[in-house]
């Protein structure tokens, strides 16, 4: 660890942490473990539905990434939370490479701020990107050569997700790096009474950009026909001229940029974000966007990881902070419930991309 | 093979409903524009009817799956230009030749030439790429598409757009585009389904599926179309229509392979015909030939009828 010293500044200013803290006090004040804050969930909830969108495009952006490669190998590839954190790392050490270090966040001219931003963006996509590729090579390349059957892919997802974990944690150490803020957020209008942030109109704006140049190749391109003819069936498509191979890969390249994309947007929300481990919940997170909306659908992973993201933010007013996983996990057991096949209705069996 | 069918073909009358007779009166405006397409490729006829030199050697073909041999030393050769007809008893490798020569399956000896050059190792989606299409016995459609996207996928085989072209939308892959879905347009025309080009693949009726199988087999512009039992569930009228799309597709200047159970399309239609049985050529020659010979009518008739596979 190399970190300079620096008066490190409180992280926890995004308003979701006082949110949180608001909560204990009732905690404290009652003796019921979830209390029904009504009055909260009306109070805040144009802030939550402000805060919901920005978390739940984080989420779709991840959850593209698991519906494109479910639609194509039938494989849910859980190694994904850890090609996100990945990105994640690579916009950490793109801000500390640009000589930025933890402390109070710089003054910057726009031009330079969209310059810095956009080269982390770069590296994230491609760190991301390639991570993914190298995944779909060194782990699942070899197993689908040999035949081997889908739970074997399985496993090896996990195990991949630790090894890539594990690899962050020998090099880094299990604490999180330092919050490095080059955008402090600030509001630019009001709906409503919420002041929109800065940092939320760039992460849900570019999000839906992204999820539409992504939706736009897949069903537009003729790398996109190839991608949905192999998820349809891959002997066929390789009959057709398809290479199966190549399309996989792609698959992978899509997702993990994507997923590279998202990381920055993670970390210019949460600065305090990148940590060996911290891939694991927002992955998992995306995953139940995914499978809430239909996974194998690209249009369902966004609609998932939006409403996932909303519900959580939701669901922490009435509840209280600490029920935020709970509200979300809930409500994709209750959605399965009632369409097994998530939201936009496509078949586990049938999926298509 | 008896397919599921989903829906009655257009091309039969059905009883009542006026989208029955709607579909009726398109197919026969259809039927009478591809007399037009048919009058506008005749003057090629005769030079594309002519048979040229060896497209296709099949060479030697042996394949054994574990202590049963499905095909046995096979040899025989496909001409450019000529519509050859592969037939057997049921078994008698006919599918297996099919799969060894598109590279399904890896011949355990013996090679598979296409213009001279083997075919070998291949992935199959080179081998396709090289110039060999193929239909399905059982319709293998993308269901989830439409019936003109499962043709432009065809016409992919050809493109050369590149990821970055596609996701900056180059020139190129505007025009490719454009080109795809004119190509695949007029495929669906020459097969005769262009009317229900938006539909999803797997809303279409069964004889429409088979049709559009076959057009997107020609789009990945094979030199070899082979096709696995075409005729499958169609009724005598569908077979006609049949016959005529296979003469106009040679006419086009392909060359057709063709596994069919109905001898009275494969005798109304090729040129030559190679007759398998237990995984072994027994006859090579013309319709006429073929009739005649003696061990092709042994082979016949010594097994139950195999009209309904």
């Amino acid at each position: 660890m190399d970190d300079p010293a620096g008066p490190r500044p409180d992280p926890h200013v995004e308003n979701e942490l006082s949110i949180h803290h608001s909560s204990a006090l009732y905690l404290a004040q009652d003796d019921s473990v979830i209390n029904f804050d009504v009055a909260g969930l009306v109070d805040q909830f144009w802030a939550n539905t402000v805060d919901g969108l920005s978390q739940g495009s984080i989420y779709a952006l991840v959850a593209l990434g698991y519906t494109l490669v479910y639609g194509v190998l039938k494989l849910i590839n859980f190694a994904h939370s850890e090609v996100f954190i990945y990105g994640a790392y690579a916009t950490w050490f793109t801000f500390y490479g640009l000589g930025f270090r933890p402390g109070p966040t710089p003054e910057l001219a726009v031009f330079e701020l969209i310059g810095f931003l956009l080269l982390a963006l770069l590296a994230a996509v491609l760190v991301s990107g390639a991570t993914a590729v190298v995944l779909e090579r060194v782990a699942y390349r070899p197993l689908r050569n040999r035949g081997a059957p889908r739970l074997v892919f399985l496993i090896t997802a996990i195990g991949a997700s630790f090894v890539l974990q594990q690899l962050i944690f020998i090099w880094r150490g299990g604490n999180p790096e330092q919050a490095i803020r080059l955008l402090r957020p600030e509001p630019v209008f009001e709906v409503f009474g919420v002041a929109i942030t800065n940092i939320t109109i760039i992460i849900v704006l570019a999000s839906i950009l992204l999820f539409f140049i992504a939706d736009t190749f897949v069903n537009r391109t003729r790398f996109g026909r190839g991608i949905r003819a192999v998820a349809q069936d891959p002997d066929t498509a390789t009959l057709m001229g398809v290479n199966k191979e190549r399309v996989i890969m792609l698959t992978f390249l899509i997702g993990g940029l994507l997923a590279g994309a998202a990381a920055l947007f993670y970390m210019m929300k949460i600065p305090q974000g990148a940590s060996y481990q911290g891939g694991f919940l927002l992955g998992l997170k995306a995953f139940t966007a995914a499978v809430l909306g239909g996974i194998g659908n690209l249009r369902g992973a966004l609609l998932g990881g939006l409403l996932l993201g909303l519900m959580e933010n939701y669901g922490q007013s009435l509840f209280g902070g600490e029920w935020r996983d709970v509200v979300a996990f809930v409500l994709l057991i209750v959605i399965l419930m009632f369409r097994p096949t998530g939201i936009l209705g496509e078949s586990l069996g049938k999926a298509r991309v | 093979m008896t397919e599921p069918n989903n829906g009655n073909g257009p091309e039969v009358p059905a009883e009542g409903g006026l989208a029955a007779e709607l579909a009726h009166m398109t197919e026969a405006e259809l039927i009478e524009h591809e007399a037009e397409v048919a009058e506008v490729v005749a003057p090629d006829r005769e030079i594309a009817v002519e048979v040229g030199e060896t497209l296709l050697d099949i060479d030697n073909l042996t394949m054994r799956f574990g202590g049963l041999t499905a095909l046995d030393s096979v040899s025989f050769g496909i001409r450019r230009g000529e519509i050859l007809g592969l037939i057997g008893p049921n078994g008698a490798g006919k599918t297996t030749c099919f799969n060894a020569m598109t590279g399904v399956y890896r011949p355990t000896s013996g090679q598979v030439l296409l213009e001279g050059k083997p075919l070998g190792k291949l992935a199959k989606h080179n081998i396709t790429r090289r110039g060999i299409a193929r239909t399905f016995q059982n319709i293998r459609l993308f269901g989830e598409m439409t019936a003109l996207e499962n043709v432009v996928v065809g016409t992919d085989a050809r493109h050369k757009t590149s990821v970055m072209g596609a996701l900056v939308r180059s020139p190129r892959h505007f025009r490719e585009e454009k080109e795809a879905i004119e190509r695949a347009m007029a495929l669906l025309d020459f097969v005769g389904i262009v009317d229900r080009a938006a539909d999803k693949a797997k809303n279409l009726p069964y004889g429409y599926q088979r049709r559009l199988e076959i057009a997107r087999a020609l789009a990945t512009e094979p030199k070899l179309l082979c096709l696995d039992e075409p005729a499958a569930g169609f009724n005598p009228i569908e077979k006609e229509d049949l016959m005529g799309l296979i003469r106009k597709i040679r006419d086009d200047g392909y060359t057709v392979l063709l596994i069919e159970h109905d001898m009275k399309l494969v005798m109304g239609v090729t040129d030559r015909i190679v007759v398998l049985e237990f995984g072994k050529k027994i006859a090579d020659g013309a319709p006429s030939e073929i009739r005649e010979n003696p061990s092709v009518i042994a082979a016949y008739l010594g097994v139950p009828d195999d009209d309904i596979a």
